[in-house]
């Protein structure tokens, strides 16, 4: 986890884990590419609109509403989204 | 294989959560567990019906799946089967059922099962939710574009099961589905050499056979390194390929959705359900509400339960008296009334809480309450080497520690589930609460506190929470000595709420009630009698001997008859089989505060818990005469030590007994199920030793304290 962080902050990439409350964002692609399988099949696809609906209590894990569901992913998984910084959503 | 020489085998495929096994229910009869959870099937179960006039089928419930890829044991039962002609379960067709209000990923699903050739039927559920949610399906043109049949059914009501059946007892040759994906391309050589090899004709299968050749218990040992020769050579990159699939399946159903999907904005079901999330997941709130509903079912199971269960009390109190009244009196009437009646008395008592528990639980888990709970506990979960998908096993390890270590089959990380499967026999399973009850109403007064608390009720919680402590403890002991590098997945889908549906929840009661009275019911009854019989007999004549002791002793000429009576009776069960075997352990248990009396129950008890309180039954019927029409409850009070003639059961022996009970591993099936689910003698064993010791050393500590 600590090479993606690295990663992350050398490349000031921003993540799903990044994204505020109610903020959305388009997926780019995958840091991971064995958790990126199952992202995917559940529906979490390069392209797809991504919104933060809520974090639990204790920071962690959080509530995505993607592809019309709403999905929970621990922070670890949600980093390894990387989203698309050319389209800004609102 | 003619259709009238062998059943029609169907299986049932979809998403997790999408109402397979509310489908299968109403199909067949059955009452297979249905909940607001995804995960709650974890294994096949079979099932018939009758498909038409002349013909029957049977069908398979399965764990629910996201695609043919599984991440967790649950999920590979599935691919098991399916990938698998020579299997048993192979199915002739197979359901593919399809939450509508989320086509997308059902139709992921839907597109393997036609690229492996599976004749499918597409049940489109869910369309009451689809409908709240203002989205609008094009049935027709869906059948068009997937090239197979569509019914559209309610799972939960039942409407369009006779359409199902009708297309599923029609061979229908054109509706063989249109192939989505086309795997050859990625990989032609090793796609074809797996064919060969296994022999397969359909590429896809091979394509998944190469991705998951390791884990498939149908491919031979010999077959599996041949495998993995062949896919070194190819060099192909496996994980790409997979990648691809699913990017290119997506493209096809994203273009199929935008053909016959039209989404409206559905704002007001959207709008309740986040307002009610934002208090039942609120950092403070969250918590409040679980606790406060933890507390509200234990008062409850205390005030609710009480009169029905008097009344049971009384009955059985009063039935043996009658039967000897009835029957010509002789040792089979006393087998019957002592060892039969009293041994299953002393547990049908219990049903109502039973009943209440299962209730409450099924209410929570219908309304998808759990899966709220799994979000706000993942985090502390985690911090003691377990997960948030660990809360639901174990929470339901409060009515029964079996089906839950089963449940623990959705937590992927191996780590993560061994410590669930560890910790749940530390809930307080429902056959605990018999014993509790029983001990708390000799020890605690019947008292509100503040004028609303009930105080017994209080005891109870306390108790639950104290098993649930204990879990959480070796929960921390064991995420230091297991070591693991696999990564654990939460990912899940928040479902959305829905109010519970009065039918299944009064179906599980029944189906928990029945598998009680008579599962437990069964082992109950054969105890008593063996327990009865060793408790009536001794060795040789010893029994007359007693009878001539005590009537010449001088000492005793000045009592009444019933006393005499009385003191022969618990004479006699000292000098019983029972009671040397009582007495033998004695030593052992002694400084836990117990006598040999409470030594038979904790030997019979390893058979089930809940056995305690019929042998206590059994065993103080045998020493009391017949005629008496006391409870339970007022021969355990009346019950006073040999030597000082003090009480039995005070608050330090009571406590202490209970405590024991709290952590104790006393059930076979458990011991049993961690043996399947961890295949081995490794953990069962390692678990039985260690509760045993815990078990003894927290009530030596209580005993000592309270005494
Ligand atoms: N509103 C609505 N609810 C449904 C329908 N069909 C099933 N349900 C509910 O959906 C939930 C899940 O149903 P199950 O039958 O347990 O689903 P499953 O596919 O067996 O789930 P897993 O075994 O966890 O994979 C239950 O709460 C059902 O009452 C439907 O047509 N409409
Ligand atoms: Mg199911």
């Amino acid at each position: 986890m600590n090479f993606i962080r690295f990663y992350e902050i050398c490349t000031l990439m921003r993540t799903a884990a990044n994204l505020k409350t109610g903020e959305s964002a388009i997926i780019d692609h995958f840091s991971d590419s064995e958790v990126s399988l199952k992202l995917m099949e559940m529906g979490c696809l390069p392209g797809e609109k991504i919104r933060l609906e809520r974090i639990a209590p204790f920071g962690d894990p959080a509530a995505f509403w993607v592809s019309g569901y709403c999905l929970l992913l621990r922070l670890e998984e949600a980093r390894t989204i990387i989203l698309d910084e050319s389209k800004v959503y609102n | 294989m003619s259709p009238s020489t062998r059943p029609l085998k169907i299986a049932l495929i979809g998403n997790p959560n999408s109402g397979k096994s509310s489908l299968f229910n109403h199909l067949t009869g059955l009452n297979q567990k249905v909940a607001n959870f995804p995960g709650v099937t974890v294994d096949k179960r079979i099932g018939s019906f009758r498909l038409s006039e002349s013909s029957t089928a049977t069908i398979l419930d399965f764990p629910g799946l996201v695609s043919l890829y599984p991440s967790s044991e649950d999920e590979k039962v599935v691919i098991d089967v399916l990938s698998n002609p020579a299997s048993e379960d192979y199915p002739d067709k197979v359901i593919v059922i399809a939450d509508a209000s989320n086509l997308k990923r059902s139709l992921l699903l839907l597109s393997q099962i036609i690229d492996l050739k599976f004749p499918a039927v597409l049940a489109l559920n869910m369309l009451d939710v689809a409908k709240r949610k203002e989205i609008k399906i094009n049935t027709p043109e869906l059948k068009n574009v997937l090239g197979i049949n569509i019914v559209e059914i309610n799972a939960r009501t039942g409407t369009g099961i006779k359409e199902l059946k009708e297309v599923l007892s029609k061979a229908d040759p054109d509706t063989k589905g249109i192939p989505v994906f086309s795997a050859k391309p990625l990989a032609p050589e090793l796609l074809i050499s797996i064919c060969e090899l296994m022999p397969l004709k359909n590429e896809y299968k091979a394509f998944l056979v190469a991705q998951q050749y390791s884990f498939l218990r149908s491919v031979p040992e010999e077959k599996k390194k041949k495998i993995e020769e062949l896919c070194k050579n190819s060099c192909a990159d496996l994980n790409k390929m997979h990648a691809q699939e699913i990017v290119t399946r997506y493209k096809i159903i994203d273009q199929i959705i935008s053909k016959v999907v039209t989404t409206g904005n559905g704002t007001v079901d959207k709008e309740f359900s986040h307002r009610l999330d934002n208090i039942l997941t609120h950092k403070i709130w969250g918590y409040v509400i679980f606790l406060i509903l933890m507390f509200i079912i234990f008062q409850i199971l205390f005030e609710g339960a009480a009169y029905p269960m008097k009344m049971v009390e009384i009955f059985f109190s009063y039935l043996p008296g009658v039967i000897h009244d009835i029957l010509p009196s002789g040792i089979l009437t006393d087998l019957f009334t002592d060892g039969i009646v009293a041994g299953l008395g002393g547990v049908i008592m219990f049903l109502p809480q039973i009943l209440l528990l299962f209730a409450f639980i099924a209410i929570l888990e219908e309304t998808g309450y759990m899966a709220r709970v799994s979000f706000i506990m993942d985090k502390l979960m985690r911090s003691f080497g377990l997960n948030g998908r660990s809360v639901v096993p174990l929470l339901s390890g409060v009515a029964c520690a079996v089906p839950s270590i089963m449940a623990t089959r959705i937590i992927s990380n191996w780590k993560e589930r061994l410590i669930t499967i560890f910790i749940i026999p530390l809930m307080s399973c429902s056959a605990r609460l018999p014993v509790y009850t029983i001990l708390i109403a000799l020890t605690i007064p019947d008292k509100k506190m503040f004028g609303w608390i009930n105080l017994q009720g209080l005891t109870l919680m306390g108790l639950y929470l104290f098993g649930f402590i204990a879990a959480l403890l070796t929960a921390i002991v064991l995420k230091i000595f297991i070591k693991t590098k696999e990564k654990g997945f939460f990912m899940m889908e928040l479902p959305v709420y829905r109010t519970p549906r009065w039918k299944n929840v009064f179906v599980e009661m029944m189906e928990k009630a029945r598998v009680f009275i008579f599962d437990a019911g069964k082992v109950i009854v054969a105890i008593s009698v063996v327990l009865w019989v060793l408790a009536s007999f001794a060795p040789g004549d010893t029994f007359s001997t007693i009878e001539q002791e005590v009537k010449n002793t001088p000492q005793f000429s000045g009592m009444n008859e019933q006393d005499i009576q009385k003191l022969i009776d618990s004479r006699k069960l000292q000098e019983s089989y029972a009671g040397i075997i009582g007495r033998s352990i004695e030593p052992i248990i002694r400084p836990l505060g117990f006598d040999w009396k409470i030594g038979i129950a904790l030997i019979t008890s390893f058979a089930a818990r809940e056995v305690f309180v019929g042998t206590m039954s059994t065993i103080y019927s045998v020493s009391g005469s017949s005629n008496e029409t006391k409870t339970l409850q007022e021969k355990m009070r009346a019950e006073r030590n040999e030597k000082t003639g003090l009480p039995v059961f005070t608050p330090a022996t009571a406590f202490s007994l209970m405590i024991f009970y709290a952590i104790a591993m006393q059930c076979m099936s458990t011991l049993a199920v961690v043996f399947r689910e961890t295949k081995g003698w490794k953990w069962p064993l390692i678990q039985l030793f260690y509760l045993s010791a815990l078990a003894y050393i927290a009530s030596y500590c209580v005993y000592r304290i309270l005494i």
